[in-house]
């Protein structure tokens, strides 16, 4: 039997006329951590919004769980919950998922709409709660909190389900650096819970930490397919998929270069192999 | 010098939303009728509204006018609440209606207008005063619904009688995207403000105001939308439900009598 989570076979899906995917063939493995890199309209939210059955292909297959994934079959209220139960999804705006009036009515949204005894839901949404650290914030308005805390309601919100599946959009797009490390710290915690978890992202720097597996999109098409290593080592893929950029960078001596600002940032800062120094008031000095 | 109308329109989306985060803390007062069954807080209200509706008695009508108030009172809604946004509001647009009345009804003549050539009757100022009565106090009754009810649950007890899921589905979207609309409609306002250095002639403001109307709207749109499918992702199909369940004592059981006994005693009077 598969251990397959997602199939997709030849996908592709359009705005209106506007092709946003366009034969997007991949295998999601159980228990795998995958990361779905692109620049920004790349199709990567469109994606995640096909396996969490929002959107359907508008041709080819996509099959979650051995089934496939239609309109027809989510008209069954069976199906329906059935996969919503073993699939979560955090959107990049935690204010489109944050519609209820109090952080706690929010936690408890998903358990209710799936029919948890309330004797069962009380003590999750506590848990949730204590495990996020917001019990504080239990009784305040989800869209009166801060961008990190309402990334942490979000994301309390969807695993109180405790998804086999978890779909993550952007999830440390617009936040400080402490609520970055929190979801990334969050991530690579999951590791050894055995769920399976999707991240569409283009943020370079964490994609070691929480993907085993990168697919890489361009223009609605897969351009790549690797390990996180195989991935960000190749410079003129990064750059083709708009995914790394030529970065001026500023010296403490009030002079700067330029070099390659994919991912790592160990490399040497040695005059004769280096961009070379230029004041940043001038023309930018191409390499070579 | 008068006002800047993206400053003044700023102000106002703001006083709309705080306006709303009011009446939510409203709901949550100890008062008479927050502590009823929300079924039976909207069926009793119902039951007022159809009262005034069936009633030909301008006594009755102001009698039930006061009850309306005397709820209010033992609920803590504030009358100042009450008079800016709900009579206010019905005065000014039933008015309008009612206005041509006065003197379009025939019968017996009060007041000679002068210059328009034309009469107030009696038969003309009473139709005035029902329309004026009903609308007023009917729109009393259900804005004390409102206030004194969570929406999450006004729309629970609907569902729980009977009313059809695509209905109720249609009014909690309509309440969370009315939120969303003021929040996008605010944040575009406020950034057009910022960016203002000198005042615009009127033309200017009217293409700002219609400009900024064709974005919301495709805005609200896509915002709408996100919201809803995030629903739809833990597990939403149009159900509302709650972890409060509602229980119905025998206090609420005497309210709901004495509401429908009211229409009941109408139609008996006037039969």
């Amino acid at each position: 039997m598969s251990d397959c989570v997602f199939e997709l076979n030849e996908v592709s899906y359009a705005y209106q006329n506007q092709l946003a995917l366009d034969g997007i063939s991949m295998q999601i493995r159980a228990g795998s951590r995958v990361a779905l890199l692109g620049a920004n309209g790349s199709g990567k939210s469109t994606l995640l919004r096909l396996l969490d059955a929002l959107y359907f292909p508008g041709k080819g297959e996509l099959k979650a769980f051995g089934k496939e994934l239609s309109e027809a079959a989510f008209a069954d209220d069976e199906v329906n919950f059935a996969f919503r139960r073993q699939v979560g999804f955090v959107f990049q705006n935690p204010d489109v998922q944050l519609f209820n009036p109090t952080v706690f009515d929010e936690i408890a949204f998903g358990p209710l709409q799936l029919g948890w005894p309330k004797e069962k839901i009380l003590p999750a949404v506590a848990d949730m709660l204590a495990r996020f650290a917001i019990s504080h914030l239990k009784d305040r308005a989800p869209h009166r909190l801060s961008g990190g805390e309402k990334k942490r309601v979000a994301l309390a919100s969807i695993l109180i389900l405790a998804p086999q599946v978890l779909l993550l959009d952007e999830p440390t797009a617009a936040l400080d650096p402490e609520s970055q490390s929190e979801v990334i710290r969050f991530l690579i915690e999951c590791r050894n819970t055995g769920q399976t978890i999707v991240t569409a992202t283009h943020d370079l720097d964490i994609v070691e930490e929480i993907a085993d597996l990168v697919f890489v999109l361009d223009q609605g098409r897969i351009a790549a397919c690797g390990t996180p290593a195989e991935i960000l080592g190749n410079e003129a893929l990064l750059r083709q998929t708009h995914l790394a950029h030529a970065h001026w960078h500023l010296h403490a001596d009030g002079k700067a270069h330029m070099h390659l600002h994919a991912h790592r940032h160990d490399h040497p800062h040695d005059a004769a192999t280096d961009t070379p120094y230029r004041r940043l008031t001038r023309q930018p000095v191409r390499r070579g | 010098m008068s006002q800047h109308f993206a400053e003044k329109l700023s102000r106002g989306l703001l006083q709309a939303m705080s306006r709303a985060f009011a009446a939510e803390a409203l709901s949550e007062r100890p008062g008479f009728l927050q502590g009823l069954d929300p079924r039976i807080k909207l069926i009793a209200c119902l039951a007022l509204i159809v009262s005034c509706v069936l009633t030909h008695s301008l006594l009755m009508l102001s009698g039930l006018f006061v009850l309306a108030l005397l709820l209010a009172l033992a609920s803590q809604i504030p009358m100042a609440r009450l008079c800016t946004q709900v009579w206010l509001g019905v005065l000014l647009f039933t008015g309008a209606i009612a206005l041509p009345a006065l003197v379009l009804v025939p019968g017996e003549a009060l007041w000679q207008l002068p210059l328009l050539h034309g009469q107030i009757t009696r038969q003309g100022l009473r139709s005035a005063a029902f329309l004026l009565g009903r609308a007023e106090t009917s729109a009393t009754f259900a804005v004390l619904l409102i206030l004194s009810t969570p929406w999450p649950h006004v729309l629970k007890a609907m569902r729980s009688l009977g009313v059809p899921v695509v209905l109720v589905a249609i009014l909690g979207m309509t309440h969370r995207y009315l939120f969303v609309l003021l929040h996008a409609t605010t944040q575009l306002f406020e950034a057009r403000r910022s960016r203002l250095v000198a005042a615009m002639k009127g033309a200017q403001q009217r293409r700002l105001a219609a400009a900024a109307a064709g974005v919301l709207l495709s805005k609200s749109l896509q915002l709408s939308t996100d919201v809803h499918l995030a629903m739809i992702s833990r597990g939403y199909r149009g159900e509302i439900h709650l972890l409060d369940e509602f229980h119905t004592r025998p206090r609420d059981w005497g309210i709901l009598l004495c509401a429908l006994a009211v229409p009941a005693l109408i139609l008996w009077y006037q039969r």
